[in-house]
């Protein structure tokens, strides 16, 4: 019963608190009292079962609590008691409430997303509270999900909850110019739960999956709550089309593959096919590329040629061009430099890498190592590239990839010279 | 996790030239279209009659065809949903919201969880994963970028 109350949860919990959001005016508010009616639901459901309308359940005894709470502080405070007579003059007057109010759910689900993912907080409690709140997460399981403890992550809420309370942030979708900077953070808090799961940057594992599906399933929803951005397709795409590799991107002994390595029959079609997809409908929007699409469009590219050989790596150098343009990042013109080796040979990557040698930003980043050792090689610099290795493994905070980068190092000696080619 | 709702036949889906109900089609179409608002929703397909379909008996070496139309309604499907939620719970909970389908007659729907990566490591033995290792490196260019 409890898991059935549990996955109950998950699917009502965000529409609840949107609802009661909309009704109380108090977010903070409105989320204790989500979290009581589940408090009451775990009580009562395990004798009377779970009743036929479970989310018309939660919203109505959340609702009940509301009016119970203001009741007793409308002696402090007169708003409260206006508050509580409006939500009983509307229970009694329109039976249709809950009706109307699911017209505008979708209205308040974006709300809702645009409260939990404000740049006023730090990044790590977007995620925690967006989990909470979109993702019907428990503590419990977004401190699992991120291997933090338990008291840290409900503090982060609570502390998150209180800074949106204090600073009156408003239950609204921002307008204007506003809009799309507050839409960015959205998106980069999704894809920052996305790739925590898919590259694990502490740890054992090489991936968490559940918390992929996580960031999946929040950028699916945020996709149909705002169809008309193509930005938001754009992430969906990129993290559908990295979510295709999950089965090939890791041996059944738990050691990385790498990209152009894996066994492109695992790759997920379903999954890939909905990327192209989301693409398609990006571009059926308007022909402007952020960020996102442009690093979907570099991911199609790899999922759609079938051998490594077939890869279009020209296109690729292209997109990685204008997503250089769009951002400026040494991250990227080290990617970049990647594509240019192989669609111009490992020299030409070499020399874009070796620019970026003194970048400060990339100064504790193992992949700038494990990249131009990995070029060097293939140029057959073997003891430069076996020291860029080591440089690598040193840098890197994930076990796993330790392992294979130490692996590589060491092949530098023992492995046979047949890498002279690209 | 992933889980495949399989829809079974029923008398009324194994019609000939059968198509739902229009009534039902909205119906579906507003759950599907909640799926999909709650990002759970991976794919969804129904199917045609049995008429149209075929079998392929394996006994041995031989191959039998069989052509369609099958009897045993209840063993048939007609239409399949893949969900991605995060446990059967979840996913019985979406499949009990959904509208009935044969209203005149009784409807059976299952649900069965997909494999997912992590399910095979452990029947996976040293041996095989070597071998695994072994014709991956086999396939073409996977010299080119190590």
């Amino acid at each position: 019963m409890h898991r059935t109350i549990e996955a109950v949860w998950r699917i009502e919990s965000a529409r609840v608190v949107a609802r009661l959001t909309r009704l109380t005016r108090d977010f903070e508010l409105a989320e204790d009292l989500a979290q009581e009616a589940l408090l009451a639901a775990l009580e009562q459901w395990p004798q009377s079962g779970v009743p036929d309308h479970p989310g018309a359940w939660l919203t109505a005894t959340a609702k009940r609590r509301a009016i119970d709470l203001f009741r007793r502080n409308a002696v402090a405070a007169r708003k409260h008691e206006e508050l509580a007579r409006e939500l009983e003059a509307l229970e009694q007057t329109s039976p249709d409430l809950d009706a109307t109010l699911d017209e505008t759910i979708g209205d308040d689900l974006l709300r809702l997303v645009f409260i939990a993912c404000h740049p006023i907080l730090p990044t790590e409690s977007r995620a925690a509270l967006t989990l909470r709140l979109l993702g019907g997460l428990t503590t419990d399981e977004i401190a699992r999900a991120f291997l933090t403890p338990e008291p840290t992550i409900a503090q982060r809420i609570v502390r998150a909850k209180r800074t949106i309370a204090d600073k009156h942030i408003p239950f609204e979708v921002p307008r204007g110019r506003e809009f799309a900077a507050r839409l960015s953070s959205v998106l980069e808090v999704i894809y920052l739960i996305f790739n925590e799961g898919y590259s694990a940057t502490t740890g054992d594992d090489l991936m968490r999956p559940a918390l992929c599906e996580d960031a999946l399933r929040l950028g699916r929803i945020l996709a149909e709550l705002t169809p008309a951005e193509p930005e938001v397709h754009g992430l969906v795409a990129l993290m559908e089309i990295q979510a295709s590799r999950t089965r090939a991107r890791i041996t059944s002994t738990g050691e990385p593959v790498l990209l152009l390595d894996q066994n492109r029959t695992q790759w997920d079609q379903l999954l890939i096919h909905r990327g192209l997809t989301a693409i398609a409908r990006a571009h059926n929007i308007n022909s402007t590329r952020g960020p996102y699409l442009l690093q979907a469009e570099i991911a199609a590219c790899h999922a759609l040629a079938r051998t490594p050989s077939e890869t279009d790596w020209h296109r690729i150098v292209v997109l990685y061009t204008e997503l250089a343009q769009a951002i400026s990042s040494p991250v990227i013109e080290l990617n970049r430099a990647v594509a240019v080796a192989m669609a111009h040979g490992p020299q030409a990557g070499l020399t874009l890498v070796d620019a970026l040698a003194f970048e400060p930003s990339l100064a504790r980043y193992h992949l700038l190592p494990s990249i131009r050792a990995d070029l060097l090689y293939k140029l057959g610099r073997h003891p430069e590239a076996r020291s860029e290795f080591e440089r690598a493994a040193a840098l890197t905070r994930n076990n796993r990839e330790r392992g294979l980068l130490l692996a590589r190092a060491a092949f530098c000696e023992t492995g046979p010279s047949n890498s002279s080619g690209k | 996790m992933r889980f495949m709702v399989i829809i079974k036949a029923t008398p009324e889906t194994e019609k000939a030239g059968a198509l739902p109900d229009p009534q039902l089609l909205l119906e579906m179409g507003k759950y599907n279209e909640e799926l999909m608002k709650a990002g759970v929703l991976l794919a969804l397909d129904g199917l045609h009659p049995s008429s149209k379909g075929a079998r392929v008996r394996f006994s041995g070496k031989t191959r039998t065809v069989i052509d369609g139309p099958f009897t045993e309604a209840k063993e048939l499907i007609a239409g399949f949903t893949i969900l991605q939620v995060k446990s059967l719970e979840e996913a019985i909970e979406w499949v009990k919201r959904a509208p009935n389908c044969s209203p005149t007659s009784e409807g059976e729907v299952e649900i069965r969880q997909i494999f997912e990566m992590e399910d095979f490591a452990s029947v996976l033995t040293g041996e095989q994963i070597q071998h695994k290792v072994a014709r991956r490196a086999e396939l073409p260019n996977q010299t080119a970028n190590k």
